[in-house]
Order: C-alpha cells, then structure tokens, then sequence
C-alpha cells in the first residue's frame, strides 16, 4: 500500500505539473460546451429559395408572399428565367428553385389545374425533403385560400365533415431546443476524452521515453503500477465531469432533473471501464503516434455509433447490434434520461449492469494483454 | 549573379536531387515500418465510409409508440391500425393509465404516446370534432418533431378517407425535380467530409507529429547538422504523407462509387488537381503546428481539438452551417476545408467545371501560400 501511495503521488505531480492536462482539465471542456451545442444543430432553420416568377400576375405574387412569410423559407432571389433559376443551385445560393410559368393564373382560373415545376439540391437529402414537404404544405395551402376565396357559399355541407383535432404536447423539452439534447451528450464526450485518449497516451509516453523500463525493474507490481496509472486519470475524469456538469448549468441552465448522485455513479463506473480501453489502447501501441491513432480510430467509431449524433433507433439491426456492445451508447442514454427526464434508479438498472461488464471486460482484457507485452 | 547555370552549379542541384530522393526513401520507410499505424491510416477512411454509408442516417425510424385507447370503438381502432401499418414505428404494450406514460418515457421504452379519448368516434361528425392527444419525448427534439409530423400526417390521411367528396377546386401540381441526387442517396452530402477529414489527420496531424516526434526523440539535430538543406529535411517529410493521403483518396473514390453507388459527375482531372491543392495546404498546417510546438502531445492536441474538431463541425457536412449562430458562420471562412467541400460538392457531386468554383480554388490556393510561408518563416534550424 505504501508503494501505491508513492506511484499515485508521483503521478499526480506529472499530471498537474504537465499544463497540456490542465488545460484539457478545464479549458476544454468549457470550450466544447460552449460551441458545439451551437454548431451541432440538426434543425433545418430555412430552406433558401429562388423564385422564378414568368407570370407576373396577382396570383403568383400572392404566391411568393406566401412562401416568404411561411417562416420555412428564405427567398434568395427572383430570377427571370428557368436558366437562372438553375445557376442559383449550382452556385449553392437556392436549396430549392420554384418556376411559376406564364399563364399561371389564367389557367388556374380557365382549367382549375396548373403545374409548377420544382427544382430541388438532393445532396443533403434530409434538407431537400424536408423542403420539399414544406413547399407541398405551402402549395395546398394556398389552393384551399384560393378555394375559400372563391366558393364560400358552397362550403355550408361542412356539418357532415369528420373532423379530427389533434393536441400536441412536448414533454421534458416543451421548446424542443436541440441543445437540451446535446449538451448531456457532450459530458459524455469529455468523460471519453479523458478515460479513452489521455490515459492511453500518457502510459505509452512512459514507453517510448523509456522510463517503463525502470519502473518495471523496480519492486513495483503490475497492479500497482496499473492502479497507480488509472487512479489519478479518474479523479482527472471525475473533476472535469463536475466542471463540465456546472458548465451545463451556467451556460446552458439545464440542471438534472434526477438524482444527482446516481448520475456521478455511472460516471464512476463507465470511467473505470473506459480508462481500462485506455489501457488496451496502450498495450497495443508502441508509440505515442500509435496510440493516438489507435484511440482515435476506437473513440470516431464508438461516437459514431453511440446515438450521440443519430438515433441508434432508426440504425440496421447489425448496426444496432453493434452499437448495443459499445459502452458509449448506454452512457448517453443513462446521462440523457437521468439529466433531461428525471429517471431515477429503477429505470436504468439494467444499464449500471451494462457498464458494470464493460469496465469488467475492458479492464480484464488490458490486463491481460499488459502481461503479455512486457 | 547569372541567369544560366553553371556546370557547377548544374552539378550541385543534380546532388541535391540525389539526397532528396534519398531522404524522401528514408521517410517511407518510417512510415511503412509502423504497421499498426498504417492499418488504421487505410482502416479508417474504409470504416467511416461504411458506417456513414450504411449505419448512420438522419432519418428517424423504428419509434418505440404505445397507445391509450379509452374509446374502443371501430373508428380508433381503424386509426390505430393505421398507424401500426406504417413502417416508422415500433408498437409498444398499450398504455394503462396517464401515470404509466411518464415511466415507458423514464425508462425510454417509448417516444410517443397517443391517446384517444372516449367516444372518439361519435364525436367525428360533430361540430367540434374529434379529439386526439400526441405527447412526444421532446428531450430528443429531432425525433419528437418528426414524429410528431408522421402521425399528423397519417391522421390527416385517415381524416380524408373518412370524407372521400372534400376535394379541392384549385389545384396547383409541384413537378418535384431532384437535381444531382435523384435515388436520395443520403450518402453522398458526408463524402465531401470524409474526404476532407481524413485528408485532416494524414496530411495535418500525423504530419506534424512524425516531425515533432523526431524533435523529441533528438534525431531531429543530427538531421540538421547533415549537409543536406534544412528546408529539404521538411519537404521530403512532406512528400510520404502527400502520397499516402492520395492514395487514400482512390480508395474513397472507389468505395463511394462501387459500395454507396455514388456517380461521379465532373471531371476526375479537376477534382484531383482540386484535392492535391488542398492536401498541400493541409500539409503547410501540419507543417505550421510541428514548427511551433515542441511535444507530441501539443502537436495532437492542436491539430485534433484545434482543427478536427471545426472540420467536423463547421465544415457543413455534419451539421448544417445555414442554422449556425452568425459568429460561427464567419469563423467557417477562415477554415480551408469549408471551401474544399464546397469545391467538391460542384465538382464531384455536382458535374460543374473550374469556372463555378475559380473562387474556392484561389482562396485555397491563397491559404497554402500563407500557410507554406509562414512555416518556412517559423522553421528554426536550430533548435532551441
């Protein structure tokens, strides 16, 4: 025990004499907070458009004010012709290019039909369909004012209509803010950084100055050394944790709704598991360089597919499969449901037997791959 | 000073040559020996592409829904049906009482209760209507508005069912044309990104480390007290990782096109001249860092945090920058690879010529200058 104390002090002098640690400590984690709920945004705000107008008539002017004022679009610009209505998307100006066609609203009135051709930027598939469907609301609006506008004596049968309300309510998130969501993603971020990246480098820069070497010859044990590695990176993890978690409140004002002492246990228990990946990654590199490309590749993969960005819901079975065996997702559930909805232990047990395995398995794995290499 | 060269100095650039080769064969074979780092240099790429290709989508499917049926009549029932038919959801054990909705959402069994009231179906023909209630698990916003869409829309579908003679007089018809991407392949907006990303950490990050690496190891020193031109010492360092990002650069290609089915629509010549212009400047970024910095560690932290990161972010790929705060807009201007994929969105994806993105390529072409000088500048030939 008396050996331990010794490693675990040396440690912590490397730790905080090292500025690079401290400013991961704090600088970052802040940063991160801050920007990337801010950049991170899936909402599809406004969708630009260009709107060609050959008609020049009332109704294709009440048109345009419609789409302008829907609060779905942005109009970009009013070119003359079908030609430059299609340079506004290759020039990436216009996500979506409506052309009104001479006649328009004569045949409107004359044919009660008339076409309209909308040109569309499918690269980003989610905004070109999503603007594509706002554009339809838009259209079908328009032809009911148009129908009102006109039939209003014929509209009296209206007593036999089914008629459906519905009520909408958003629970947990009434303003359906994308931050609210993000930002407990983040914590689990930094939690990551520190358990996967910067255990792993630290260890392997022992190994490549050499200093392994000399702790290896001394009386020290394995797990001593182990011990005296991990230990001071979880309290590195617990502090940015908490840093991270005032973060959230000062900047953001979202304070977990549950149990806060039940959040700080996962947080212990999915960083013991995450600095024993840590530890795997560095007894697989030999250098620092290794290791950070090991890490990397680990860490772009296990964020990927942890439902931090996208549902893991709407994933391949194989990909959810996938994503099931990865500590990663269950944390950002567990954080997600116990800061946002308030669920308390009842709830997420199964998820602290999920972490408890994983931090067992990781752990069990570096170890023994620790043996073999030294 | 003379314009022709001497036999001397012909002489002396022809050794000159000869040690670059040299030091250019020396670098590859630092790079070759570090197996496991070369694994992942290729692995990577190959792995984001299959995951973004094929796991990950912006779209919302499998949406665990549970109803509370307290009409029971012939009309919920037909509605509930309906809704179960449709492929987005995932029905869930029906719901028994108001108390029960918050716990499946506590436990995050579920992201959507419905619940029909009482006499649901006597109520549609009167003047107020029938009513139904949607409650959504908005704490993921996304998927609660999209949810929240499907069912308004599926009920608004059953609603015009039920009233087969509303049709509308007027009728303005949307011809829906996609431009460039008529299967909605949703691969094809992340491309440009991967692209750039791995160009990132080959070119940028593993640049500046093996540099910086070899400042911390001491070999840098005997590199520069050779007669060989200090200034060579970087090029020849450079030339592996230029390489290697090009090669990684067809693999991407050719998986793009043989595994998402994404068409390459302009021409190749362009998009490689485009990609080797922006390999140099994230080759003089790389160089940049390992100038300035003296550990490894600070090269990874600075071009992992300082660089990935906006790249991924503030790029336009991931997330779009149109729904960005106004600040992070502009910061995206200083960022090389915002123009690179926009370069490559026109070019590669959208079949246009040089002339639609002249401007991209000679504010990129701008950057690696800067950037190439600016190391040149801070390249010390002796350390400390």
């Amino acid at each position: 025990m008396r050996v331990l104390g010794f490693i675990l002090q040396k440690e912590f002098r490397q730790i905080f004499r090292d500025k690079m640690i401290l400013a991961m400590m704090f600088v970052i984690p802040i940063i991160q907070l801050i920007i990337m709920p801010l950049a991170a945004n899936l909402e599809i705000k406004n969708v630009n458009v260009g709107y060609v107008d050959m008609d020049h008539s009332s109704y294709s002017r009440q048109l345009m004010h419609k789409i302008a004022s829907s609060g779905y679009f942005q109009l970009v610009g009013q070119p003359n012709s079908a030609k430059e209505g299609l340079k506004l998307i290759e020039d990436g100006v216009a996500d979506i290019v409506l052309e009104i066609p001479p006649g328009f609203e004569k045949n409107l009135i004359r044919e009660k039909k008339q076409d309209v051709n909308v040109l569309l930027d499918a690269i980003n598939s989610t905004k070109s369909s999503l603007g594509g469907s706002y554009l339809m609301a838009v259209l079908s609006d328009f032809n009911r004012d148009l129908d009102v506008q006109v039939k209003v004596p014929v509209l009296t049968n209206m007593g036999v209509r089914a008629q459906i309300h519905v009520t909408g309510s958003n629970w947990y998130n009434p303003r359906a803010e994308y931050k609210n969501y993000m930002v407990p993603g983040i914590l689990v971020l930094l939690l990551t950084m520190i358990g996967g990246f910067i255990t792993a480098i630290n260890i392997v820069k022992e190994k490549e100055i050499g200093t392994i070497e000399q702790i290896n010859v001394t009386p020290i044990k394995k797990w001593e050394f182990i011990l005296g590695k991990l230990f001071p990176f979880w309290i590195v993890g617990m502090i940015v944790f908490t840093v991270g978690m005032i973060a959230m409140y000062v900047v953001y004002g979202i304070f977990p709704q549950g149990n806060i002492a039940l959040l700080y246990l996962f947080a212990a228990v999915y960083l013991i598991a995450l600095l024993g990946l840590g530890l795997l990654i560095s007894t697989m590199a030999n250098n620092q360089l290794q290791a950070m490309f090991i890490a990397y590749f680990f860490m772009m993969i296990f964020m990927l597919m942890s439902g931090f960005f996208t549902s893991t819901d709407s994933m391949p079975d194989w990909a959810r499969t996938f994503s099931k065996m990865n500590p990663v997702t269950h944390f950002i559930r567990v954080v997600r449901l116990i800061v946002l909805k308030g669920s308390g232990f009842e709830h997420v047990k199964i998820e602290l037997l999920y972490q408890v395995g994983f931090a067992i398995l990781l752990n069990a794995l570096a170890i023994f791959n620790y043996r073999k290499t030294s | 000073m003379c314009f022709t060269n001497s036999p001397e100095e012909q002489k002396d650039q022809q050794i000159n040559m000869k040690q670059l080769l040299v030091f250019i064969r020396k670098e590859f074979y630092h790079v070759f020996r570090d197996r496991k780092t070369l694994l992942i240099l290729f692995g990577l790429p190959v792995v984001q592409i299959l995951l973004f290709g094929f796991a990950l989508s912006n779209e919302v499917k499998n949406i665990g829904i549970a109803f509370q049926d307290n009409a029971q009549d012939i009309r919920s029932s037909q509605l509930i049906n309906k809704i179960k038919t449709s492929s987005y959801f995932k029905v869930q054990p029906a719901i028994v009482n108001y108390g029960d909705i918050e716990q499946r959402f506590k436990s995050g069994s579920i992201s959507c209760a419905v619940l029909i009231p009482n006499g649901f179906a006597a109520d549609l023909y009167t003047k107020e209507g029938a009513q139904i209630q949607l409650i959504a698990d908005a704490s993921d916003p996304n998927t609660a508005t999209i949810v929240s869409n499907y069912l308004n829309n599926i009920i608004q579908d059953y609603q015009q069912e039920l009233n087969p003679n509303q049709k509308l007089t007027y009728q303005i018809v949307p011809q829906m044309r996609l431009l460039y991407n008529e299967e909605q392949n949703g691969s094809l907006n992340f491309i440009p990104g991967v692209i750039s990303l791995v160009f990132m950490i080959v070119s940028t990050a593993l640049t500046s480390v093996a540099i910086v690496r070899e400042k911390e190891l001491g070999t840098m020193e005997i590199l520069l007290v050779s007669p060989f031109k200090p200034l060579l010492v970087l090029v020849a360092k450079a030339i592996p990782f230029l390489l290697l990002s090009l090669l990684n650069f067809i693999i991407i290609l050719l998986l793009s096109v043989f595994l998402l089915d994404v068409e390459i629509r302009g021409s190749l010549l362009l998009i490689f001249a485009e990609s080797i212009l922006f390999i140099i400047t994230c080759l003089a970024l790389g160089l940049l860092i390992s100038n300035v910095t003296n550990s490894q560690q600070t090269a990874m932290l600075i071009s992992m945090m300082g660089l990935m990161l906006p790249t991924l972010l503030l790029t336009g790929f991931m997330f779009p920058l149109d729904s960005m705060p106004k600040i992070f807009q502009i910061i995206s201007h200083i960022l090389p690879s915002r123009y690179y994929y926009d370069i490559i969105k026109a070019t590669m994806l959208k079949g246009l010529g040089f002339s639609y993105v002249w401007k991209e390529t000679l504010i990129l072409a701008g950057m690696a200058v800067l950037l190439l000088f600016i190391a040149m500048k801070k390249f010390k030939i002796r350390l400390s």
